[in-house]
């Protein structure tokens, strides 16, 4: 059985069990490495991904249930032209050892286009998901509120 | 001036390494001739073992594991500085494991031990472990907070090698005297404006001798050092590019993981995989002897048949349980101290004088729980094997992964990605180490092996449980007395035996880091160590002893500081300053910073202070009662490492310890049901969250004199100080870790 897949706009047919999560397709699978396995069990965060325009851990959503184009953090904006979000990531220096950032680039970039100007405490509850061990939520709210500045200002 | 440094090419290393540390020991002679372990490619110049001068620009090898804490690119600006270039401009890379790369302040012993002690104010002991340990981990290890005290000097000088070397090609091409040059933007520039890039000069420069002696930029020259200079590293790790070891791909690469022994150190009495090898994807189940390794198509498809294979483990070779194994570390205090630091005066007497506090204290084992979970890539073909594997000791994986394959360790090679978080637990070779032994069982055939995070939970050298009792004695609103005594299990004994295979007996000095040395004043003090012999695998976890030592030491003083109905900073204020006035700095700056005199209506406020890795740290923690439970609301961290060469990296390395630390503290344990770890994944083992984490402000003070460690110092004493609020807020002192034993936070 094969399945059909969008991803960053490519399409895909991908033979592997429907239960397989995402996760494992766009890793293994796909070679998309930028998505990251923290826990497995929707946890951590470091595994999400849009699906729809929706931040989803890619972790607990199984090849046969993907319902719609998925945009990867390599979908989101490459080094030679990062997005706006990566860009005040590199402006607040967020990333320590950068494991869980492509999750948590991807959780933020969510809540930006359902939420232009977030308040702390709104910062605070979308991101409460997505683990960091190295600590860098001071850096990681700081970036949210810099890259709301800048897609305010075009 | 700068100063002068002077070295030969053949000597180079060890030349710079004496410089930097004054050291002298035992391995000094085989160390004398190391060879230079990069091989540049045709055109490219290898002016020395950090540097690669090339047409199309600068490489810097930095000999260090990037883990989070930014020591490539601050390793980078060394180089940089002398250079007279951007550090942006540069391309910096994980170096080969190789001697060449031996970090001199880890082998020099505990380099930064003796440094806040003011003669005779400490006895010091002869320690056979301290010795004999750092020369087991001579090998290129990152650890210890060591980086940059070890690099300071190192990577300075080979920039400034470098560019006299190339000016020195560029008067010859340029024709103008060698003093009348100056080197701008990664060029040397003449008189005239006319200028030849590094590049350009590579292969005249590589025909010439290294000079015997530079001169390095003085620090009030810097034009990078000092500063908040971006990281190397941030775009690739925002854009999801940054090569992580879990990212590795290669040609017909399998995917495999595997189910170790969950009593740890036990091995396999039988296996039946018939219904894992019917599962789709699975192409292998290996016999790894104390488990099994699945190789598939997939990782998934590798962990779902690892976990349909039916096992039956041997029994665990420790007490099976938390409880038993607390009572064994307890029992270590009734037995002989290992090592009694007599730093001052006759505690016995003391203690005899006046009334005594008495408190005991206990904290739990702990993982690590990076972020990315332990895996490894491991090729096998042609007699050769390559390993990929994010690891703090490279060397020792290589030699490692060498015996267990039957190879000469000449014929491994160890490749190491970014780090997706250490935190000491990489400085463990088991899984390059086993990624060898499934390679060895799938000859020519790539395999990565990927732990799930279970498998990570379950399966790590934790930071042991530890005990202590405390007494001691207040007069006059001081204290008089302070007698400690401390059991765990031995982090040096057990890494030592793991390495050179056996525990040199003696006293363990590392075992009671952030408890002696700690600058107080105190007349009649006394610190005993105690070491349990407990067989839970146990290693290095940030901070190592003080970790423990630094919550025993500090919510002991501020019980103290209780008793003599004193205010806790004042107190430990009184007794520090006259001491070591770096120490006194970090603590008034942190009552300033958290202006502790005005303590707002409703809110705990706790301070605490250990000195580690050469590094003072003073940090207040704020809580406050919420309806759904007491709230982390604000930390203030006061730090002096000596000399600050990113002070933005310090601040966010300070801010990540102390969230690490305090996620610990909060909830963190590591608990045993039938020899094996209860916490299987995050629900079981979580860490602050953005919602949970205080908000943090970090001071980085530079008054001491010698450079300090940064990555390790802000953890110890986070927890006594979110213990010390606690008791300030509620009037109930916890003296057990996790404090979620005690106290309802708010989640
Ligand atoms: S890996 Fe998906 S949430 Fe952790
Ligand atoms: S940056 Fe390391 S886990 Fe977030």
């Amino acid at each position: 059985m094969s399945f059909f897949l969008s991803v960053n706009g490519t399409p895909h047919d991908v033979a592997l069990p429907e239960e397989v999560p995402l996760l494992w397709v766009l890793r293994d699978e796909l070679g998309l490495t930028g998505t990251k396995y923290g826990c497995g069990i929707g946890a951590c965060g470091a595994c999400t991904v849009h699906i729809n325009g929706e931040a989803r851990r890619a972790c607990q959503v199984a090849l046969g249930d993907v319902d719609g184009p998925v945009t990867t953090i390599e979908g989101l904006g490459t080094p030679e032209n990062p997005a706006i979000i990566q860009r005040a990531w590199l402006a607040s220096q967020v990333p320590q050892c950068g494991y869980c950032q492509s999750g948590q680039i991807m959780q933020a970039a969510s809540l930006l286009a359902r939420n232009p100007n977030p308040d702390d405490a709104e910062i605070d509850d979308a991101m409460a998901g997505n683990l960091c061990r190295c600590g860098t939520y001071k850096q990681i709210r700081a970036a949210i509120h810099e890259a709301a500045r800048l897609m305010r200002e075009g | 001036m700068g100063r002068i440094a002077r070295y030969t090419r053949r000597t180079f290393l060890v030349g710079t390494a004496a410089l930097a540390g004054g050291v002298a020991f035992g391995i000094w002679e085989k160390l004398r001739v190391l060879p230079n372990p990069l091989k540049p490619e045709e055109g490219a110049a290898t002016l020395n073992p950090y540097l690669i001068v090339g047409a199309d620009g600068i490489t810097v090898i930095a000999p260090r594991a990037e883990m989070g804490q930014g020591v490539q690119s601050t390793l980078a600006a060394l180089v940089a500085e002398e250079l007279d270039m951007d550090p942006v401009s540069l391309t910096v890379l994980h170096g080969p494991p190789a001697q060449v790369y031996y970090n001199g302040a880890l082998l020099s012993g505990h380099a930064t031990y003796r440094d806040t002690a003011t003669p005779g104010l400490f006895e010091a002991a002869a320690d056979a472990l301290s010795e004999i340990m750092p020369k087991a981990l001579s090998l290129q290890v990152t650890g210890g907070s060591t980086s940059m005290v070890d690099g300071f000097e190192k990577m300075r000088i080979a920039g400034a090698a470098a560019r006299e070397t190339l000016k020195r090609a560029g008067a010859a091409r340029l024709g103008v005297g060698v003093d009348a040059l100056q080197t701008r933007d990664g060029a040397v520039v003449a008189p005239d404006g006319r200028k030849l890039s590094y590049g350009a000069l590579a292969g005249e420069a590589a025909a010439l001798d290294l000079p015997k002696s530079v001169e390095l930029r003085p620090q009030s020259a810097w034009k990078y050092l000092g500063r908040d200079t971006p990281r190397a590293d941030t775009l690739a790790k925002s854009t999801g590019t940054a090569r992580f070891g879990a990212d590795m791909r290669l040609p017909g690469m399998r995917f495999a993981t595997v189910r170790i022994c969950p009593r740890l150190g036990a091995g396999m009495v039988s296996f039946d995989a018939s219904a894992a090898e019917a599962m789709p994807g699975v192409e292998k189940v290996l016999d790894l002897g104390d488990g099994i390794a699945v190789v598939a198509t997939n990782t998934w498809l590798a962990m779902q048949a690892a976990e349909a294979v039916e096992i039956v483990w041997e029994e665990a070779p420790y007490p099976p349980t938390t409880e038993a194994l607390e009572r064994d570390i307890a029992a270590a205090l009734d037995g002989k101290a290992n090592t009694v630091f007599r730093e001052s005066g006759d505690v016995a007497a003391a203690l005899g004088s006046g009334e005594v506090v008495r408190a005991e204290y206990r904290v739990p084992y702990l993982a690590h729980a990076t972020m990315e979970p332990m895996n490894a890539t491991a090729w096998l073909r042609d007699g050769a094997l390559d390993i990929w594997c994010g690891v703090q000791a490279p060397l020792l994986a290589r030699d490692r992964a060498a015996k267990v394959a039957g190879l000469k360790a000449g014929d491994v090679t160890v490749h190491v990605p970014f780090l997706g978080g250490g935190f000491g637990r990489r400085t463990e070779p088991d899984a390059a180490v086993l990624a060898a032994r499934v390679a060895v069982q799938m000859p020519g055939v790539p395999v990565k092996v990927m732990w799930s995070r279970e498998e990570d939970m379950t399966h790590d050298f934790y930071r042991p449980g530890a005990v202590a009792r405390m007494a001691g004695v207040v007069r006059d609103g001081r204290a008089e007395a302070f007698d400690a005594h401390i059991a765990a299990p031995s982090v040096s004994r057990q890494s030592t035996a793991r390495i050179v295979g056996f525990a040199p007996p003696g006293p363990d000095k590392l075992h009671l880091d952030g408890a002696i040395d700690q600058p107080y004043g105190i007349a009649n003090k006394r610190i005993s160590g105690y070491l349990a012999d407990v067989a839970v695998p146990v290693g290095f976890w940030r901070s190592v002893a003080a970790s423990f030592n630094g919550f025993f030491h500090e919510s002991f003083i501020d019980e103290l500081a209780h008793a003599a109905g004193a205010d806790p900073l004042r107190f430990r204020l009184d007794l520090i300053a006259p001491v070591h006035a770096p120490s006194a700095q970090v603590l008034e700056t942190v009552a300033r910073m958290s202006d502790w005199a005005n303590k707002p209506p409703g809110v705990g406020r706790g301070v605490a202070f250990t000195w580690s890795f050469g590094t003072a740290v003073a940090e207040v923690i704020e809580v406050r009662d919420s309806p759904d439970g007491i709230r982390l609301t604000n930390a203030w961290i006061a730090c002096d490492v000596g000399t600050a060469l990113n002070p933005r990296n310090i601040r966010t390395q300070m801010q990540g310890a102390l969230i690490y630390g305090l996620s610990a503290a909060m909830g963190g344990e590591i608990t045993f049901d039938g020899g094996e770890v209860e916490q299987a994944n995050f629900p079981d083992y979580d860490a602050l969250r953005m919602n949970t984490a205080p908000r943090i402000e970090v001071e980085v003070l530079q008054n001491n004199v010698r450079m300090g460690g940064v990555g390790e110092p802000g953890t110890p004493p986070s927890m006594p100080a979110l213990a010390n609020a606690l008791f300030d807020l509620t009037g109930k002192r916890a003296r057990v870790l996790p404090l979620s034993r005690s106290f309802d936070f708010a989640l």
